[in-house]
């Protein structure tokens, strides 16, 4: 293990300018809960760690009808999972942060930090890149806004460049009549790493019939979380019946590209996309016809082990 | 080289050198010589190093030491009363035999005080919810269950 030297910046501005002197000498902290797995794994060795995680203008998080949900980078996974608006109006997000490891982690672990490790595991991704997500991120030259689904760039891999950070993520208000669920699929029942994870958001027009918008996220089932795009469009603008949602299952099967690993084989995740997919939409589209689930049933759902 | 570090630990302030990627966990451990955290697998899964953080629990190896300062830390050494009397979760686990080996007991004590310092009238569900991150390789889980629940009852019973 290579030592390192710790620095804190008690601003965003004395952070860039850290990263900016140090460059590729240094590396981002902000939860540390990957970066000290990976720095014992030997996996990362930078010279410099700079903590963003006392920075206290990156912590809010806030939401209106207007303006949606605005989260600070370094929002927990556990507030993510506690926060009485996101359980209402965001609840394929708060069942993602129940679904992510341990309350000990969760409570250490921040939003931005899932977002940029860009792990296609990430529990929190699936479930931003259904609410549409918009990153903001701070640089050098001032501040640029990228969308979440042009964010990743490979597994690991972003469009951040040195000396950038990621500030905030900005989630668009529901439509009326919104339901949505994020399960995760793993191995063990609690502090596991997702075999794949599927978010649904579905809106419907007034009637509660006609899928006005839709947009789903998967999980660990590709080089970078992604949107399954196909099943998305078969739905939009048509009336929603089981055998529509059936097809949207299967069509999101055909938009994943999984490999095979320990956690289970291309195939395997292959067909539990298409179950996922049928399980979070039947769940979502319950709740957009006006039946709320209870955060303790999200929860529940949340995770659905093999053992 | 070490840096000087200031922490609240179990009420009384500290202040102490620690080498800057230390985490939490071993400053605790070699520098302050509070060796009831146990480091378990060092990697946040087994979360035998849980301590308090500003009163949350937080596996304390995934904790870089410099980044606490200024911060409260109740470790399992700070539960007990002045007068040496148990914590009421201590306590339970003692009445109950919530343990064996006992090397996960501190780090499941401090989940379970955290978990009621939120809710002191947990559902089962909730309290295997709250412990979903804390390994015991010895036993089953059902008596660290049933003593936090026995531990719940004496709080809300006004003995805690
Ligand atoms: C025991 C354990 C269990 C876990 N379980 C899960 C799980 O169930 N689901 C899951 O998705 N993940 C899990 N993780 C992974 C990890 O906790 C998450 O990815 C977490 O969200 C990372 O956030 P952090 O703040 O700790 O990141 P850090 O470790 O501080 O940083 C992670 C990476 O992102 C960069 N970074 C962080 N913040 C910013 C920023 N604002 N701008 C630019 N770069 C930044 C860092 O440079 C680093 O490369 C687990 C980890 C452990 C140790």
């Amino acid at each position: 293990m290579a030592r390192f030297e710790y620095l804190e910046a008690r601003t965003l501005r004395q952070a860039i300018s850290l990263l900016q002197r140090h460059g590729d000498e240094a590396r981002i902290v902000a939860g540390s809960t990957d970066f000290l797995v990976r720095w014992r794994q030997g996996v990362w060795q930078p010279k410099y760690v700079v903590n963003i995680g006392r920075i206290a203008s990156l912590r809010r998080i806030s939401y209106s009808r207007r303006l949606g949900l605005r989260l600070g980078a370094l929002v927990s996974v556990r507030d993510l999972e506690t926060h009485p608006q996101i359980q209402s109006n965001y609840s394929a997000l708060s069942a993602a942060a129940a679904s992510f490891a341990g309350v000990q982690v969760r409570n250490l672990a921040t939003v931005g930090g899932n977002v940029c490790n860009a792990s296609p595991a990430g529990d929190t991704l699936p479930a931003l890149l259904a609410f549409d997500a918009q990153c903001k991120i701070a640089g050098p030259e001032g501040d640029r806004w990228v969308a979440l689904s042009e964010f990743f760039t490979g597994p690991g891999r972003t469009v951040l460049q040195t000396g950038e950070i990621l500030t905030e993520l900005r989630l668009p208000p529901p439509l009326p009549n919104t339901g949505s669920l994020y399960i995760k699929h793993s191995p063990r029942g609690a502090m596991d790493i997702a075999t794949l994870g599927v978010a649904s958001v579905i809106s419907l027009e007034g009637s509660g019939r006609v899928c006005r918008n839709l947009r789903i996220g998967l999980g660990a089932v590709a080089p970078t979380p992604i949107r399954a795009s196909s099943a998305e469009s078969l739905l939009w603008g048509r009336e929603v019946t089981p055998e529509l949602i059936t097809s949207a299952a299967q069509a999101a099967k055909a938009d994943a590209k999984p490999i095979g690993d320990v956690r289970g084989s291309a195939e395997h995740r292959q067909d539990m996309v298409a179950v996922l997919t049928q399980r979070t939409l039947d769940r979502a589209l319950d709740m957009a016809r006006g039946n709320p689930m209870a955060f303790e049933m999200q929860r529940q759902f949340a995770i659905q082990a093999a053992f | 080289m070490k840096k000087p570090l200031k922490l609240t630990v179990n009420g009384e302030p500290r202040e102490f050198f620690v080498e800057p990627y230390f985490s939490l966990l071993d400053a605790l451990r070699d520098e302050l010589h509070l060796t009831g955290t146990k480091k378990g697998c060092d990697e946040g899964d087994c979360g035998a190093c849980t301590v308090l953080l500003d009163g949350k629990p937080v596996t304390s190896c995934l904790v870089l030491a410099h980044s606490a300062h200024d911060s409260q830390v109740t470790t399992i050494e700070g539960l007990a009363g002045q007068d040496g009397l148990l914590h009421p979760v201590q306590q339970a686990f003692v009445t109950h035999g919530g343990l064996q080996c006992g090397f996960c007991t501190p780090g499941l004590v401090m989940s379970a005080v955290g978990l009621l310092q939120e809710n002191s009238d947990p559902s089962v569900d909730e309290v295997k919810y709250a412990i979903g991150g804390n390994l015991c390789r010895c036993t089953g889980y059902s008596k660290v269950i049933e003593s936090i629940m026995a531990a719940a009852q004496e709080i809300r019973d006004g003995n805690g």
